[in-house]
């Protein structure tokens, strides 16, 4: 895909996530970082081409490092973002 | 790879990137909230799984690396306490930034003269990616009590980060010219090192109290970092999602910065004691405080009709939650309409009284923002302000020379009778002395929070 097209996606990107965020209420800032935390962590995908590249062992070795860092950073937030929402009850006594 | 493949490949990448915004809405309502989570993981599945098909000539690696991240990942999320949440976050977030930095760094080792516009975006994965890493570690640091909370300023701090990023950006534009051979590569490698320093003295001379701002600015380069690492990739859902957390980033880094009513230029150029904390606010600042006997302060709020339950960062020291939990249960059985009163920068992140009295058992409904509550301040009988101080000081609206003057806060002089719980008569984080303590109408409960509200629980269950 050409790098203009990637850009236009990047800068439209941006505008919906301030369309997004925006209205958040400041009760749920917290699981809304820490989701967004497990999220950043997308750059697992990149990790993953880069320790799969067949490169040399120390190209191998920093692929492999970033896929260990972003899979903690996307199973870790993930579910630690659960288990936040998970404490937030309603008077209805259900939990969703 | 056949076309076929490749078409439902990015077909997977663009459900992934579908899923994210989808999943993002959710979270921001608390009825959806979980749910957003679920559909926001199973984006990254989906796009895991595309990857998958795209990225391997050789799984050993990929495989090692994905089993041991998701071990680390579930036991560090399944034995975490509630109370450490911060600097698991910001622990967390420090990860991401790595992995983007580790990605660049593979990429300009294995084809180090690929275009420019790759070259650059190497470049700024490794920046970004860097200090988000470093300044989390150091956030996290902080949070954890590992280092000190206070800022520690250093002279000509932001002097010290300027040359360190001019370096950077010269250490780029030479590689932009000549990425090949082994003095590129020495230079691409003092880049790393400088970008990581550059993480640790942008964030050493923060203070605790700012954290959040901190947490919530990391947040979004963790998140620009992997947008940058999807400009090297050409890839698209690593754009869509990094600029989506970039976003979310930013903007709560502005409520934070708002909340306090400074600008994110100071809260990351000046910690609160280069301010000067006044010694023209202390003269302002007269009067006795007027202690109160545990038995007293029952007295009070045995006859109050509504309560407003202001906690702060002392709260989460003293692992008062669920004993303030049980406070308001007494109060609301005894026919008082109880509501938490949260300001937006109470605690160490983003939010963080909400999640510890959320863990308490305190209702979702009776938490309350800052700017529900203020309207009907007078009306309040009794305001019960458990270690929070800077953010009920009323120096922020009354005493122009004051560091904090112009911050919004929470009202609680207002109320016809303010129950302050504290150890001592220290002043806050900002070493600025709370007129509030002093006032007509606010009395003093001295001692350790958790203690004195279990003393007023236990004289309600006397009674």
């Amino acid at each position: 895909m050409s790098f203009d097209l990637l850009f236009f996606v990047f800068v439209l990107a941006i505008f919906l996530g301030v369309e997004l965020i925006s209205k958040v209420p400041s009760q749920l800032h917290t699981p809304l970082m820490s989701g967004t935390n497990a999220l950043s962590g997308i750059t697992i995908v990149g990790a993953l081409t880069a320790a799969g590249s067949g490169a040399d062992l120390l190209g191998a070795i920093l692929g492999t490092a970033a896929v260990i860092f972003a899979t903690i950073n996307v199973v870790g937030g993930y579910l630690v973002t659960n288990r936040m929402l998970a404490m937030f009850k309603r008077k209805s006594g259900e939990q969703k | 790879m056949t076309d076929t493949t490749q078409t439902l490949i990015d077909l997977g990448y663009l459900a992934a990137s579908i899923l994210f915004i989808l999943g993002i809405k959710m979270l921001g309502k608390q009825e959806r909230a979980r749910m957003g989570n679920l559909i926001s993981a199973l984006g990254m599945l989906v796009a895991v799984t595309a990857a998958m098909f795209e990225c391997c000539l050789d799984f050993t690696w990929v495989i090692t690396g994905l089993v041991i991240g998701s071990l680390i990942g579930l036991i560090a999320a399944r034995t975490v306490k509630m109370t450490s949440m911060p600097q698991m976050v910001a622990l967390l977030n420090g990860f991401g930034g790595i992995a983007s930095l580790l990605v660049g760094w593979a990429n300009y080792h294995s084809q180090p003269d690929s275009n420019l516009l790759v070259r650059v975006a190497v470049l700024l994965a490794v920046l970004i990616g860097g200090v988000a890493f470093s300044g989390s570690l150091v956030a996290y640091g902080k949070l954890a009590g590992k280092i000190s909370g206070r800022p520690i300023l250093v002279k000509q701090q932001a002097i010290i980060n300027m040359l360190m990023l001019a370096a950077v950006l010269i250490g780029s534009l030479f590689l932009v010219y000549k990425p090949g051979g082994i003095i590129a590569y020495g230079v691409f490698l003092l880049i790393v090192v400088l970008s990581l320093s550059l993480g640790v003295f942008s964030v050493t001379p923060i203070g605790g109290a700012d954290m959040p701002v901190v947490i919530a600015l990391l947040n979004s380069y963790s998140g620009l970092a992997a947008s940058a690492a999807g400009f090297i990739l050409l890839n698209t859902v690593l754009i869509v999602a990094g600029s989506l957390v970039g976003a979310s980033g930013l903007i709560l880094t502005g409520i934070m910065c708002k909340a306090m009513n400074r600008s994110l230029a100071n809260v990351l150029f000046s910690g609160f004691a280069a301010a000067g904390p006044g010694k023209a606010v202390s003269a302002s600042v007269q009067g006795e405080p007027k202690p109160i006997s545990a038995e007293d302060a029952y007295y009070v709020l045995e006859a109050a009709g509504s309560v407003v339950i202001v906690p702060g960062y002392g709260m989460a020291v003293a692992q008062a939650q669920h004993a303030v939990r049980e406070l308001g249960e007494i109060l609301e059985n005894n026919g008082a309409e109880v509501r938490y009163a949260i300001h937006p920068v109470a605690g160490r992140m983003p939010g963080h009284m909400n999640v510890l009295l959320a863990e308490a058992n305190v209702l979702y409904e009776q938490l309350a923002e800052m700017d529900d509550v203020n309207p009907i301040m007078e009306t309040v009988d009794v305001c019960i302000v458990i270690g929070a101080n800077d953010v009920v000081n009323p120096a922020a609206r009354e005493i122009e020379s004051s560091p904090i003057y112009g911050m919004p806060i929470i009202n609680v002089d207002k109320a016809k009778t303010v129950l302050v719980l504290k150890r001592s008569m220290a002043a806050g984080f900002a070493g600025v002395d709370n007129p509030l303590f002093v006032k007509e109408n606010t009395r003093m409960l001295f001692g350790d929070a958790k203690a004195t509200v279990q003393q007023l629980v236990a004289q309600f269950k006397e009674s």
